[in-house]
C-alpha cells in the first residue's frame, strides 16, 4: 500500500506526496506527458535528445548537476515512447534544492548552443553504443516499422536514424520546450521523509509562479487493424539466428491489460514457464526464449523472441512457437498455473514497495493513467483475471494475419 | 520576490545510522546474521559460500554449479523446483562472484515455511542431471558467441586476464571449457563448497524467533560437512602492457585501463575511493565533464576501484566513437596527470565530500541495503568502525593527501591498457 496526498497548483501542475518516515532521504520525481510518440516523423529521437538538454543549464541556474551534488543529491532521467521522467534523490533536509533546480528548468532552459552541440554528439554515441555497435542491437529499429505503419510507435525513442539527431536545431529545441514542458503537462511526486504541508509550501513557492502555458492536445494517427502477416529478413554479423514475432494488443488502460501481462508470464516468466520448458529444455530448439508485452499507452505489442540452437531451421522453430500459442487458444490454463503467475505478481508488487524511488515513479505513472490510487488496486486487478480471459485474448491476439515477424539471420544463413 | 539565482540553504549530512545485525548460530554452527525490519511482510535469506578448490584444469566448476544447482535433486526435477518456488511467489537466485557463490531466497513471510524445505533440498541434495548439463553447455556456448561480439565484454575479459592471469579472477573462458565440463566434476565441487562449514547466512527483513526456529530446524541438521580449501591467490604488479584487438567494422571502441591496487582492508582505501570519485566516480567527475560533457566523445565514462578478497584494482572504462579513440585516451591520461600534479580546489573537494555523504546515506535505502553494507565489511574481516572511519575520511581528507594518493596509486607506467575496436 502506497499512501499519498494530492493537490493541484493554480497553473495546473499536479502534485502528489508520499510520506515515508522510515528513510532519511527524499525523492522528487517529475513526469512530463511527452514521449517519442509525440515527435514529428521527420525529427525523430527528439524527446530523448531533449531529455539530455534538460541537464544543460536553465534560465537562472547555469549548471544543473553541480548544485545538486553539492547537497548530496543524485539525479537521472529516462525517455520512453510515451513519457519523459526525471528524478532526484537527496537527503530529505535538503529537499528545497530539488524544488529550486527542477522548477527553474520548467520555467525555462538556458538554450545554450554549446550544450546542444555536445548532446547531439553524446546521443549519437548512445545510438552507436546501444543500437548499432551491439549484436542484435537494431532489432527494435526494424521491428517497430514492421509492426506499425501509421502510428508514431513505428520509431524507437532513440530515433529512426542518426541524421535526425545530427540535424536538430535550436529552434526545434525551443518549440519542443514550449509545446510540452508546461506545468499542466507534468506530474510532480515528492516522497520520503517529508510532510505534505511542507511540500505544499515549497511547491507554491517554486512551481506556482510558472506560467501555465498552452495545453497540448494529443491527436495521434492511430494504427489501422492489421490484416496481413508481415515478415522481414535481416542478415547481419551475428553468431546465431533469431526470431522476433510481434502481435497487436490493446493499450495500457484496456481492462484486458492484466490478462495480457499474466499471459506473457505464463509463457515466459522464470524457469517454470511454458516456453522455457517446452522449447528450450524439452525440444532444445532455442538457447534463449522470451515473451513480453510493450506496456504502451496506445495499442501495444505482444512479443515472442528467441535465439535458435545451431542447426535448427527457422521454420521448425517458428512452428514450435505457434504450437505453444495454439495450445493457449485451445485449452484453458489450469487454476494452479494461473495462481502461480498471480502469486508471483503479488510478490513483485510487495517487493517494489522496498524502493522509495520506485514508489514515487509508480505514483506519477498511475496518476498519468488517470488516478494514482490505481496503483494500490493492481493486485486486485490481477487476481480478477480468469482462465477464460487468457483463452479469449489468446484467440483474439495470436493470429498470423496480425503478426509481424522479423527473421534476424547470420550472414551464412541468409 | 523569489530570487531564483540564489540556491537554497543546505546542510551536509551529519549522521548516518547503520543497522547492525544480530548474530545467532544454527545447531550445526552455521552463523546467521539478521538485519531486522518489520516494515514489509517479506524476507531475504542469503546463503553465502566461499569459492574453494580452484584448479585451472576445471575453471568452470564453480560457475556451472552455481547456475545448475536448482536443476534437479533426488526428489524434484528442475521443472518441479521452479514450479514450486514460483507457485509461492518466491524468488530463488544464484550468483557466482570472484570470491563467493551465493543462493538467495526472496519470499513473503506467509510462504517461508513452504519454500525453505525446497531450498534445503537444493543445497544439500542437488544432482546435476546429465541432460540438464548438456543443455547448459550448448546454450552457454551460444551465449558466449554473442558476448564475444560485444567490444565491452571483450575488453573486460582481456583486462581481467592481463591483471590476474589464469586464476579465478582472470581466466579467459572459451567454448572448449564448456565442452570439458563433466557431471562428476560438478558433483565434486557441489559437495566441497555447498557445505554447512563453508556457509554464512545473511537474513534481512521480517524474521522473528519463530522464523529462526524454522531455519534452524531445516538447515541446522542433515547437511554434510566438507573439507574444502578456500581459494588463495597471489598477485604481483605487472609492467605496462597494451592489449589491442582491432575490429575493422567497429563504430565505437571499448577502452579499459587500470592496474592492481589495494582492497578494503588497506588504510588508504577510503582515501582512494574519494580520489576515484573526483576522477570518474560520479556524474560530475572530471572524466565525465571532459570526455562526455565537453568533448561529446562518449555516452558515458567512469572509473572505479574494486575490492576483492585477495586483491584490489582500479580501472577506467568507456566506449567512445572509433574516430576519437586516441583523442579520448590522451584526455584520460591528461586528467590523471592533473590529479598527480595539481591540488584539487576546495570548492570541488567540498562538492565531492557532500556528494559522497549523500550517496552513502541514500545507499541505505532499505533493510536489504543495510545487509549489503554488513556483507562488505564482514567478508573483508572488518567491523562497523570501517564506516565510521570512512565517513570521517570523507569529511576531513585534504587536497594534499589526495595528491599523494594519486602519485602512489595512479602509476600509469604500470597501467594495463586494453582497446577493442579501432584506435
Amino acid at each position: 500500500m502506497v499512501d499519498f496526498n494530492r493537490f493541484t497548483l493554480a497553473n495546473g501542475l499536479k502534485v502528489l506526496v508520499h510520506e515515508d518516515a522510515t528513510t532519511p532521504m527524499a525523492v522528487l520525481n517529475i513526469l512530463y506527458d511527452v514521449g517519442a510518440r509525440d515527435e514529428d516523423p521527420e525529427k525523430t529521437g527528439f524527446a530523448h535528445l531533449f531529455e539530455h538538454l534538460m541537464f544543460g543549464g536553465s534560465v537562472n541556474i547555469p549548471n544543473y548537476d553541480e548544485p545538486l551534488q553539492r547537497v548530496g543529491g543524485e539525479n537521472n532521467a529516462f525517455t520512453s515512447n510515451d513519457i519523459t521522467n526525471y528524478y532526484i534523490t537527496l537527503p530529505a533536509e535538503n529537499i528545497e534544492t530539488a524544488f529550486w533546480l527542477e522548477s527553474d528548468r520548467m520555467l525555462g532552459l538556458a538554450f545554450s548552443e554549446k550544450s546542444l552541440d555536445t548532446q547531439r554528439n553524446v546521443v549519437s554515441e548512445e545510438f552507436k553504443q546501444r543500437y548499432l555497435n551491439q549484436p542484435y542491437g537494431d532489432v527494435w529499429l526494424k521491428l517497430r516499422p514492421l509492426a506499425y505503419k501509421k502510428h508514431s510507435y513505428r520509431w524507437a525513442t532513440i530515433g529512426k536514424e542518426l541524421s535526425h539527431i545530427e540535424n536538430a536545431t535550436m529552434d526545434d529545441v525551443k518549440a519542443f520546450f514550449k509545446k510540452h514542458y508546461t506545468p499542466q503537462n507534468a506530474i510532480l511526486v515528492v516522497g520520503g521523509n517529508v510532510k505534505t504541508e511542507e511540500v505544499k509550501k515549497l511547491a507554491e513557492k517554486w512551481f506556482e509562479p510558472i506560467p501555465a502555458g498552452d495545453k497540448y492536445n494529443r491527436d495521434l494517427v492511430q494504427e489501422e487493424p492489421q490484416t496481413e502477416a508481415r515478415t522481414e529478413t535481416v542478415k547481419a554479423n551475428v553468431p546465431l539466428n533469431a526470431i522476433y514475432m510481434s502481435f497487436k494488443m490493446p493499450g495500457r488502460l484496456n481492462q484486458d491489460y492484466y490478462s495480457f501481462d499474466l499471459l506473457s508470464d505464463i509463457l515466459s516468466r522464470g524457469q517454470s514457464s511454458r516456453l522455457y520448458n517446452s522449447l528450450l529444455k524439452e525440444q532444445k530448439l532455442f538457447s534463449d526464449i522470451n515473451a513480453y508485452i510493450s506496456s504502451s499507452l496506445d495499442p501495444g505489442l505482444f512479443i515472442v523472441e528467441g535465439k535458435l540452437v545451431e542447426g535448427v531451421t527457422t521454420e521448425t522453430a517458428e512452428k514450435a512457437i505457434w504450437a505453444e500459442l495454439e495450445k493457449l487458444k485451445a485449452e484453458l490454463v489450469s487454476e494452479t498455473e494461473l495462481t502461480k503467475v498471480k502469486n508471483k505478481v503479488e510478490s513483485v508488487l510487495v517487493f517494489s514497495e522496498m524502493s522509495l524511488l520506485d514508489k514515487a515513479m509508480n505514483l506519477a505513472y498511475y496518476e498519468l493513467l488517470g488516478d494514482a490510487a490505481l496503483l494500490n488496486q493492481e493486485t486486485e486487478s490481477f487476481i480478477k483475471v480468469k482462465a477464460e480471459d487468457i483463452k479469449r485474448i489468446s484467440n483474439e491476439t495470436f493470429q498470423s494475419n496480425s503478426s509481424s515477424t522479423l527473421y534476424y539471420l547470420t550472414e551464412e544463413n541468409a | 520576490m523569489l530570487n531564483r539565482q540564489q540556491a537554497p540553504d543546505f546542510k551536509q549530512v551529519s549522521t548516518i545510522n547503520f543497522i547492525h545485525p544480530e548474530k545467532k548460530v544454527l545447531d550445526n554452527s552455521v552463523p546467521v546474521f539478521t538485519i531486522y525490519s518489520g516494515e514489509q511482510d517479506l524476507v531475504r535469506i542469503e546463503f553465502v559460500f566461499e569459492n574453494v578448490n580452484w584448479t585451472l584444469e576445471k575453471p568452470l566448476q564453480a560457475i556451472a554449479v552455481s547456475t545448475l544447482i536448482n536443476n534437479g535433486t533426488n526428489k524434484l526435477s528442475a521443472k518441479e523446483i521452479a514450479e514450486q518456488i514460483d507457485f509461492y511467489g518466491a524468488f530463488f537466485q544464484t550468483e557466482y562472484a570472484q570470491d563467493q557463490s551465493s543462493v538467495t531466497l526472496y519470499t513473503l513471510n506467509k510462504h517461508l515455511h513452504s519454500v525453505l524445505p525446497i531450498v534445503k533440498d537444493v543445497l544439500s541434495e542437488s544432482q546435476f542431471p546429465q541432460h540438464e548439463l548438456d543443455i547448459y553447455i550448448q546454450n552457454q556456448k551460444q551465449k558466449l558467441q554473442v558476448n564475444l561480439k560485444k567490444n565491452d565484454v571483450l575488453s573486460r575479459k582481456e583486462f581481467a586476464h592481463a591483471l590476474f592471469g589464469d586464476t579465478a579472477y582472470g581466466v579467459n573462458i572459451k567454448a572448449e571449457h564448456y565442452d570439458a565440463l563433466k557431471r562428476e566434476d560438478l558433483i565434486e565441487y557441489f559437495k566441497a563448497a555447498y557445505a554447512p562449514n563453508n556457509c554464512t547466512i545473511i537474513v534481512s527483513g521480517k524474521f522473528d524467533t519463530t522464523s529462526f526456529k524454522l531455519l534452524n530446524d531445516t538447515f541446522g541438521k542433515d547437511w554434510e560437512k566438507s573439507n574444502a580449501v578456500k581459494n588463495s591467490f597471489n598477485f604481483t604488479a605487472t609492467a605496462k602492457q597494451f592489449v589491442y584487438t582491432e575490429k575493422p567494422e567497429a563504430l565505437q571502441s571499448a577502452i579499459r585501463i587500470g592496474q592492481l591496487a589495494i582492497n578494503r582492508t588497506h588504510e588508504d582505501f577510503s582515501g582512494l575511493q574519494i580520489l576515484n570519485a573526483v576522477l570518474g566516480g560520479y556524474f560530475g567527475s572530471r572524466l565525465m565533464n571532459n570526455i562526455r560533457e565537453d568533448k561529446g566523445y562518449t555516452y558515458g565514462i567512469g572509473s572505479g576501484i574494486s575490492s576483492l578478497q585477495q586483491a584490489g584494482y582500479l580501472f577506467i572504462a568507456t566506449e567512445v566513437g572509433a574516430d576519437v579513440c586516441s583523442a579520448a585516451l590522451t584526455e584520460i591520461y591528461k586528467e590523471i596527470d592533473i590529479l598527480k600534479n595539481e591540488l584539487i580546489g576546495e570548492e570541488e573537494l567540498d562538492l565531492v565530500r557532500n556528494y559522497m555523504l549523500g550517496s552513502m546515506l541514500g545507499s541505505l535505502e532499505n533493510v536489504f541495503s543495510h545487509a549489503d553494507k554488513f556483507k562488505n565489511i564482514y567478508f573483508a574481516g572488518l567491523d562497523y568502525n570501517y564506516y565510521t572511519k570512512y565517513i570521517e575520511k570523507v569529511k576531513t581528507i585534504t587536497a594534499e593527501e589526495l595528491l599523494a594518493l594519486a602519485n602512489k596509486y595512479l602509476t600509469t607506467d604500470h597501467f594495463t591498457e586494453v582497446v577493442i575496436g579501432k584506435k
